[in-house]
């Protein structure tokens, strides 16, 4: 296992930036999730790592030499495909064991290490068939196979679980966070599912027109997302964001919106550094965090618009003066009818604020991100 | 549904007219069934009468007929060997590359194509392979060949090509592969039911290719069958119809064997051949 990194790493295609100076460090032994939308340059980083792409600019290191120039053979890496990429006209176990056979081993030892992996993966009574005569699931494992059959420095993973289906998804998922933890392995896995960075990674980077907005364990990503990109991007449903306008008042902030009422906050130094950039704020607060209320403080008012029954908890969205939307995560028997006017109430240290450009405002005593 | 009269009668004449249309090109093939087998066939259609395989016979008494066959063979499979190794080492690395201005170096090829194979060219071309002192040889005649097939071959295994994804030797490099062992062990053997199809087509263009051979050749023992076939006319230039059906049939036996087989084992499958 090794370390990897991207020393002010770019890569353009044409006049388009895919990855846009970026610095990354992954620890050995991490699990690194990119996650970030479709185009945001995060399988093209992951790319770069394997040596499929040559960086622009910059450098890439894994286990602190310089591989940037390497063809992918001499990386000591291995990599899962999203499509799988298995070998149509190899069984299943030519398919695991064809990286044992470019490392010149005897037939013998391919067939007892692919028969040996294939165990663990629980696909040995399949190793004789073709990969079109299984099932997704077991051209998933049957990929895995292939990739720890060999020892690696880095294992890469491109959206590997995004062609199965939500139950199979789960169970791949749940065995690959096993998997890493077992074999200590670096990993880095791309992929823009928020729901599996969270439940995988140990440190995730969120990624957004080529650079990274966010390099934080996942708890950290959730409790501070650094900008409304990632307030926006990561939580089921997202963050609620509500433009608000700030007024300071001798020590204290006062924030006003439409429907919106707030006790005034303690003018932070933040906040004094955000209000000299203008008045305009955006108020985040999660929807688990929110709970239908009577009281008029601290709440949101609005007409509710919609009512999605998810078992024991609902989402209940609301429709604010302005057509904008706020949802909240309530259990299902706070009962509510759609129509209704509702107020959504919220604890004031669950609200998060951002600046005018996005950026969210740190509160006092907390290190500066 | 009820036909008004004018529509009956229209439907009655399309049907007419098919058929008949039908019938003129189903005549020649079943006079190119029967007339071999008939030792009295004339430009008519007959009913063999005595069965008889003496035309055969005749045939396969003619050296220089049968020989023929055998330039054919060596023409073909000469041809198509450089085809198929050109047109799928070049097609991969146009579909596989990243040169700028790739898509216009073979569509500009397969515009020269027509004109390299056509007969607007057989002087320049005759003139070439004279002075490289190739003419009367069958090399001669494969590089031409090839070189009229290898523009369009190419276009259809790059479309081919790009319709399989680069992650198969991609996954092969990761775990290890050189570009040419993934090349071999994983994208030739993906991409061999295009090469199949390109071969198959190339062959069929050289056995049945007249122009090229029939300038590029002189001595008579060098001909192909399709030039050899004029050896069944008498001095005066008119056809021993007995002897030219059962060559015909001899000479067409090869082509309908390999699209049997190809049809058979693969299938005809131009996967995204042609853009629609």
């Amino acid at each position: 296992m090794a370390s990897v990194e991207f020393r002010s790493v770019t890569k353009s295609f044409g006049s388009f930036t895919a990855v846009d100076h970026v610095d990354l460090s992954i620890g050995d032994g991490e699990f690194v999730c990119l996650l970030g939308p479709s185009g945001c340059g995060k399988t093209t980083s992951l790319r770069m790592i394997a040596g499929l792409e040559t960086p622009s600019s910059g450098q890439i290191l894994i286990g602190g030499d310089d591989v940037t120039g390497l063809h992918p053979k001499d990386r000591q890496i291995s990599m899962v495909f999203q499509d799988y990429a298995l070998y149509p006209h190899m069984n299943i176990a030519d398919n695991i064991a064809y990286p044992l056979k470019v490392r010149g081993e005897s037939q013998e030892k391919r067939h007892a290490r692919a028969q040996e992996v294939a165990g663990v993966l629980k696909i040995g009574d399949l190793l004789s068939r073709l990969p079109s005569q299984i099932s997704g699931g077991q051209q998933q494992r049957t990929s895995l196979a292939r990739a720890l059959v060999y020892p690696s420095r880095v294992y890469l993973f491109d959206e590997p679980l995004s062609n199965l289906d939500a139950k199979l998804r789960l169970e791949a998922r749940g065995f690959l966070n096993h998997l890493q933890r077992d074999m200590g392995m670096t990993a880095i896995y791309v992929t823009h599912d928020q729901a599996e960075a969270m439940a995988l990674a140990t440190r995730i980077a969120v990624m957004d027109r080529g650079r990274i907005v966010q390099y934080a364990p996942p708890i950290e990503i959730y409790r501070r997302p650094a900008t409304t990109f990632v307030a926006n991007f990561v939580g089921n449903p997202p963050m609620n964001l509500v433009p608000v306008t700030a007024r300071a008042e001798g020590d204290s902030v006062r924030l006003s919106a439409d429907g919106v009422t707030l006790a005034p906050l303690p003018l932070s130094a933040g906040l004094k550094a955000a209000l000299a950039a203008g008045p305009t704020l955006t108020l985040g607060v999660r929807p688990e965090h929110l709970s239908v209320t009577e009281e008029a403080d601290n709440s949101i008012g609005g007409k509710l618009f919609a009512n999605e029954n998810m078992g024991p908890e609902s989402l209940v969205t609301m429709e604010r003066p302005d057509a904008s939307r706020v949802t909240a995560r309530i259990f299902t028997d706070d009962h509510v009818e759609v129509g209704e006017t509702v107020r959504f109430g919220f604890a004031p240290e669950h609200v998060t604020l951002f600046d005018g450009a996005g950026t969210r405002i740190p509160r006092d005593g907390e290190a500066g991100l | 549904m009820k036909l008004t009269t004018p529509q009956f009668l229209s439907r009655v004449g399309f049907s007419a007219f098919a058929a008949i249309l039908g019938a003129l090109f189903a005549l020649p093939l079943i006079w190119f069934i029967f007339a071999p087998f008939n030792a009295r066939a004339e430009m008519g259609l007959a009913l063999p009468d005595p069965f008889t395989f003496s035309n055969f016979e005749t045939v396969f008494g003619n050296s220089l007929a049968i020989h023929a066959l055998l330039n054919s063979l060596i023409e073909g499979v000469g041809a198509v060997i450089v085809v198929g190794i050109a047109a799928t080492l070049a097609a991969y690395a146009l579909s596989r590359s990243s040169i700028p201005g790739k898509g216009a170096v073979t569509y500009i090829l397969l515009l020269f194509s027509s004109v390299v194979s056509g007969s607007a060219a057989m002087v320049p071309i005759f003139l070439i392979v004279s002075a490289l002192g190739l003419i009367d040889t069958q090399v001669a005649v494969i590089l031409v060949f090839a070189g009229g097939l290898l523009p369009t071959a190419m276009f259809i295994l790059r479309d081919f090509i790009d319709g399989i994804p680069k992650s198969y030797e991609e996954s092969a490099m990761v775990a290890g592969a050189s570009p040419v062992q993934a090349f071999f062990d994983v994208a030739l053997p993906v991409i061999r039911p295009g090469i199949v199809v390109v071969v198959v087509w190339a062959f069929v263009n050289v056995w049945g290719g007249f122009l090229i051979p029939f300038i590029l050749l002189r001595s008579s023992e060098q001909m192909p069958a399709s030039v050899a076939i004029y050896s069944f006319y008498s001095e005066a230039g008119t056809p021993i119809v007995t002897l030219l059906a059962a060559y015909s049939l001899i000479y067409s036996l090869p082509v309908i064997a390999l699209y049997l087989f190809v049809s058979w084992r693969f299938g005809f499958r131009f996967f995204g051949g042609i853009k629609a």
